[in-house]
C-alpha cells in the first residue's frame, strides 16, 4: 500500500513537469494577448508605446522555454511569482481562495456520494418499483442538465419564490464578518447544486452494482440461509456493489473541478475556480501554471485514493496497481 | 426502465418546468424587503476592478470611493476642487498648472496629506516600470514638483487644454505605497486614501465593502456602510435585486423594464457619452469611397435603432458628442433619408448590379462588418445597420469575432465599436480622428485622414479659450458630415434600479466604460436616508 503511494508520487513528478510545460506552451500559442488582457478597457485608448512598455514590464515578450524554466526554478523554491491579472502574488491569490473552493467541493462530494449511495441501494432493492423509476429518470435528466442552469433554477426557486436561502455570495451581501452560520446558509445552495450535478453517476453505479450483486450466488446463498434482508443488502450486496463506485470517486474529481467553475460563478462564490477562468483568458502564466499544478495534483490524488479504497474494499485486488 | 416510462418522465419534467415558468410570469416581485440597516447600502455591479490602486489606474476618471483627486467632477461634469482648494492657475502659455492644496487633510491611517504625495503619485504613474495602462492620458505631462507642503506645480510638454480634467485621479500616500512593489504589493488590494470611504473588505469575485471614513475632510458620509456585490450575470443581478439582497443594480433595458411600476424602487436613466459606431476604413476600396460613406450616413435609421434595440433608452448619435451636450454642433443632425442615399450613390457612379448590389468600375459595394462575439447589443446594431445599407444597395456581411480576430483586420474591415468619455471633447475626438494615430492600438481604427480635422483637433487642445475650442470642435463635427469616417449610430443610456430609501440620488453623464463610480452611487457619500415612518 505504502509502496503504491510512493510509486505514484514519483510518477507524479514528470506528469506535473509535462503539464506545466504544456500550460506554458498552450498559453503561448493562444491568440489571447496578455498585454491587452492586463490593460483591459484602458488598452483600447492606450498608445502603442504604452502597450509595448507593458509587454516588456510583464516579461511576456520572452521566449517560451526560458520563461517556463524561470517559473519552474522559482516555484521549486516556493516563489510562485506575481499574478498580473490579480495584481498580487500568486501565493496570496491561492491562499485567499482555495479554502472556500475546497469547502464547496467537499460538501458537494459528500452530498453526491451519500445521497447517491442511499438512493442507489433503495432503487436496486426494488428494481422497476416507483422509487427506482422516479429516481432513475431524475438521474438521467440531471445528467443532461448543465450545472449552470440548475444553479439559476435553484436561485429562482429557493431564493426568490420561497425566500428561504440566500442567492449568492459567501455571506450576506451587507454583512462584513464571515461567521459560521452565514457561511453555512450560503453554502447550502451551491453545494446542493454541485452535488446534485454529480449525483447521477454515483446513483447509477451503485444501483447497477448492488442490483448485480443481489443476483450473485453468495447473496442468494445468504438469503437462502435465512439472513434478514437488511444484512443481505448492506453487508453483502452493498459491499460488492460499492466496488465500481470507488473507482468512480477518483474519476469524478476532474468533473467536480469543472462543475465548481460554473457553480462558483453563478453563486458569486469567492473560490479558486473564477480565478482559473480569469487566469486562462488573460494568459496570466504564473497563476495559470500554479492552478494547473493544483488541479493535476487533485486528479492524481483522486485516482490514488480510489485505487487505495478499492484495494481495501476488495481483498482480491492487490496494491500493486 | 422502459422507453415509455422515460418519455413519460421527460414529458412530466417539461410540463413541470413550464408550469413553474408560467407561475414566474404571473408573479412579478416577491416584495421589496430591503436589507436591514438604514445607513447601509448594497449595490450590484457587473465589473470588478483588477486593482484598487490609483497608481495602476483605479479611479483615474474621478470619484473613487477611497481616494480623492486634486479636482473632482460634479453632477454636470464640471470641475470642482477636491484635494486642491481651488481650480488651478494656468500660466499664459498654457504650460504650467499650479494647484494650492487643502490643508489638514489626513489619510485614513492618520498621516497628513501633503504635496509630496501628489508628486509621488504622478511620478510613479509616469514611471516606465509602473504597469499603468492609462498613462497615455498624461502624455502631455513633463514634470511635477512640490513647492512647500501645500503647492504643486505641473509643467507640460505642450499646451493641453483638458489637462485639469486629468487631475481627478486619486492621490496615493507615499509613506505606504512608496515602500512596496507598485505593481503587485499589498497596496493594490488594501489601499489607503483620503476619500469618503475606507475599504473594509475585498472578497475578490464576490464583493467590495466600504466603511464611512469618520474623519473625511468633506464630512462623514451618512451611508455608513456601502457594499458593491460583483455579479457578472445580468439575470442573477436582477434576481438578487428582486429578492431584496441588493438595494440597487445596473441592468440592461429589457431587465430594467421588469421593475417599472415597482413602488419601492426607482429606475434611473443615466445619459452617457457611450456611443456605438461603425468604422469605415479608408483602406477598404468600398468604405474608402466618400460617396459610400456619405450614403451610409443617411441610409441608416438611427431612430429605429433607439426604439427597437435600446427600447427607447438612448439617443441617435451623429458624432462622438451626444446631442444634448454643450459641445454638440446644432445643425449636424442627419435625418434618415434612403432616397438621398440612393441619389448620392447614383451620382457617384455606383450602379445597381443584377443582384441589387451596386457596382462601380467592377467593384461590388460589399464589405465585412465585425462585432464582438457575445455582445448582444453590438450584434443587434450590426444587423440593423446591414439591413439599412442593403436597402441602399450596399451589401454588408456581418461577422462575430473576439478582439484577437478582429484587431489584425481593422485596417481594411469595418468594425462595430463602442467608446466615449465625457469630461472633455478632446478625450474622444483626438484619439478617434487624428490621422497620425491611425492604427496606433485601437486609436483611429478607421485610419481617418482629414487635414481640416487634424488642424481643428490641435487647435482644440492647445487653447484654453472656450469660444475658440467650441469653434474648433464645431469644425470637426461639420467635417464629419461632409466626410464621415465612421457611421455613428446611438448613444446608450445606462439603466439603474435602486430602492427608494434615500434622498440625494442623481446620475452623472457616464463614459462608455462602466467603472465602479458610474451609477447613482457616484456620490453615495452625499446620500441621506429618507425619514422614518417606513
Amino acid at each position: 500500500m505504502a509502496r503504491m503511494a510512493g510509486r505514484r508520487a514519483l510518477f507524479a513528478v514528470p506528469v506535473l513537469l509535462v503539464v506545466t510545460f504544456g500550460v506554458f506552451a498552450v498559453a503561448a500559442a493562444s491568440p489571447f494577448d496578455p498585454v491587452k488582457a492586463y490593460a483591459g478597457t484602458a488598452g483600447l485608448t492606450a498608445s502603442q508605446e504604452n502597450l509595448d512598455q507593458l509587454r516588456a514590464n510583464l516579461g511576456v515578450d520572452r521566449p517560451l522555454v526560458p520563461r517556463w524554466w524561470d517559473w519552474l526554478t522559482s516555484a521549486v523554491t516556493g516563489d510562485l511569482g506575481d499574478s498580473s491579472v490579480m495584481r498580487q502574488p500568486v501565493a496570496d491569490v491561492i491562499t485567499e481562495r482555495i479554502g472556500w473552493s475546497a469547502l464547496l467541493a467537499a460538501t458537494a462530494f459528500a452530498v453526491a456520494v451519500l445521497l447517491g449511495t442511499a438512493l442507489g441501494v433503495l432503487a436496486a432493492r426494488r428494481r422497476g418499483g416507483w422509487l427506482d423509476r422516479c429516481v432513475s429518470s431524475a438521474a438521467y435528466t440531471l445528467e443532461a442538465a448543465p450545472a449552470f442552469w440548475l444553479g439559476l433554477l435553484a436561485i429562482w426557486f429557493f431564493a426568490l419564490e420561497l425566500g428561504v436561502l440566500p442567492a449568492g455570495g459567501l455571506t450576506d451581501t451587507a454583512s462584513e464578518t464571515v461567521t459560521f452560520g452565514q457561511v453555512a446558509s450560503h453554502l447550502v445552495l451551491p453545494a446542493l447544486v454541485l452535488g446534485l450535478s454529480q449525483l447521477p453517476w454515483f446513483f447509477l453505479y451503485v444501483r447497477q452494482g448492488v442490483a448485480d450483486a443481489l443476483d450473485e450466488d453468495p447473496v442468494r446463498g445468504a438469503r437462502a440461509r435465512g439472513l434478514d434482508e437488511r444484512t443481505v443488502l448492506l453487508k453483502h450486496a452493498l459491499r460488492s456493489g460499492m466496488l465500481p463506485m470507488l473507482t468512480l470517486i477518483g474519476s469524478r474529481v476532474p468533473e467536480l473541478i469543472t462543475g465548481a467553475l460554473l457553480v462558483e460563478s453563478v453563486f458569486s462564490w469567492p473560490g479558486i475556480a473564477a480565478a482559473t477562468v480569469q487566469a486562462a483568458t488573460s494568459v496570466d502564466f504564473p497563476l495559470l501554471a500554479a492552478l494547473t499544478v493544483l488541479a493535476t495534483a487533485a486528479v492524481l490524488l483522486g485516482n490514488l485514493l480510489s485505487d487505495l479504497l478499492y484495494g481495501l474494499a476488495d481483498p482480491r485486488v492487490g496494491f500493486d496497481g | 426502465m422502459t422507453a415509455r416510462s422515460i418519455r413519460g418522465m421527460a414529458a412530466a419534467t417539461l410540463a413541470g418546468t413550464l408550469a413553474i415558468t408560467a407561475a414566474a410570469c404571473s408573479n412579478p416581485g416577491a416584495g421589496a424587503s430591503g436589507p436591514a440597516a438604514k445607513d447601509s447600502a448594497v449595490v450590484g455591479i457587473a465589473y470588478e476592478p483588477e486593482t484598487l490602486s490609483p497608481l495602476l489606474g483605479y479611479g483615474k476618471d474621478g470619484n473613487s470611493k477611497i481616494f480623492d483627486g486634486l479636482l473632482a467632477f460634479d453632477r454636470d461634469m464640471k470641475l470642482r476642487p477636491a484635494l486642491a482648494v481651488a481650480l488651478p492657475t494656468v500660466s499664459a502659455d498654457g504650460l504650467t498648472y499650479t494647484y494650492k492644496l487643502r490643508t489638514g487633510v489626513k489619510f485614513s491611517d492618520g498621516t497628513p496629506f501633503t504635496a509630496k504625495d501628489v508628486v509621488f503619485t504622478y511620478r510613479t504613474i509616469l514611471d516606465e516600470k509602473t504597469n499603468n495602462a492609462s498613462k497615455t492620458e498624461l502624455a502631455a505631462l513633463k514634470d511635477v514638483r512640490a513647492v512647500g507642503d501645500d503647492t504643486v506645480v505641473f509643467t507640460l510638454d505642450h499646451p493641453y487644454a483638458p489637462f485639469a480634467e486629468r487631475t481627478v485621479l486619486g492621490i496615493a500616500p507615499e509613506h505606504v505605497a512608496g515602500k512596496q512593489d507598485v505593481n503587485s504589493g499589498p497596496f493594490t488590494t488594501k489601499p489607503i486614501g483620503t476619500g469618503p470611504y475606507v475599504l473594509a473588505d475585498w472578497s475578490k469575485g464576490e464583493k467590495i465593502t466600504f466603511k464611512a471614513n469618520p474623519a473625511y475632510w468633506g464630512g462623514a458620509p451618512k451611508v455608513k456602510k456601502f457594499t458593491m456585490a460583483i455579479i457578472k450575470d445580468d439575470d442573477v443581478r436582477a434576481t438578487r435585486l428582486r429578492s431584496g439582497d441588493l438595494d440597487g443594480a445596473i441592468l440592461p433595458p429589457n431587465l430594467a423594464k421588469g421593475f417599472k411600476g415597482d413602488g419601492a424602487r426607482k429606475t434611473y436613466e443615466a445619459t452617457t457619452y457611450d456611443y456605438r459606431l461603425v468604422t469605415l476604413p479608408t483602406h477598404n476600396e468600398v468604405t474608402g469611397d466618400l460617396a459610400v460613406r456619405r450614403a451610409l450616413d443617411v441610409a441608416v435609421d438611427r431612430g429605429a435603432m433607439v426604439d427597437k434595440i435600446l427600447e427607447g433608452a438612448g439617443k441617435p448619435a451623429y458624432g462622438p458628442v451626444p446631442t444634448d451636450s454643450e459641445w454638440f454642433t446644432k445643425g449636424t443632425e442627419r435625418a434618415h433619408d434612403l432616397a438621398g442615399a440612393r441619389k448620392i450613390l447614383d451620382d457617384a457612379g455606383w450602379k445597381p448590379g443584377p443582384d441589387g448590389v451596386r457596382v462601380k468600375n467592377g467593384v461590388r459595394a460589399t464589405f465585412p462588418l465585425w462585432y464582438l462575439s457575445g455582445d448582444k447589443l453590438r450584434q443587434d446594431h450590426a444587423l440593423a445597420y446591414a439591413s439599412d445599407a442593403k436597402k441602399a444597395g450596399i451589401e454588408i456581411k456581418t461577422q462575430a469575432g473576439t478582439w484577437e480576430v478582429i484587431e489584425p483586420r481593422m485596417k481594411t474591415d469595418a468594425v462595430l465599436a463602442g467608446g466615449g468619455s465625457p469630461g472633455d471633447p478632446d478625450f474622444d475626438q483626438y484619439l478617434l480622428l487624428k490621422s497620425s494615430l491611425a492604427g496606433d492600438g485601437f486609436n483611429n481604427m478607421g485610419w481617418y485622414d482629414n487635414p481640416v480635422v487634424d488642424k481643428a483637433l490641435d487647435a482644440g487642445r492647445t487653447t484654453d479659450d472656450k469660444a475658440a475650442r467650441k469653434a474648433a470642435y464645431d469644425t470637426v463635427q461639420r467635417e464629419l458630415v461632409k466626410n464621415p469616417g465612421y457611421t455613428f449610430l446611438t448613444h446608450i443610456d445606462h439603466l439603474y434600479v435602486v430602492n427608494d430609501r434615500w434622498d440625494g440620488l442623481s446620475t452623472q453623464v457616464e463614459p462608455h466604460d462602466h467603472g465602479l463610480a458610474s451609477g447613482p452611487w457616484w456620490n453615495v457619500e452625499d446620500w441621506t436616508p429618507k425619514d422614518a415612518g417606513k
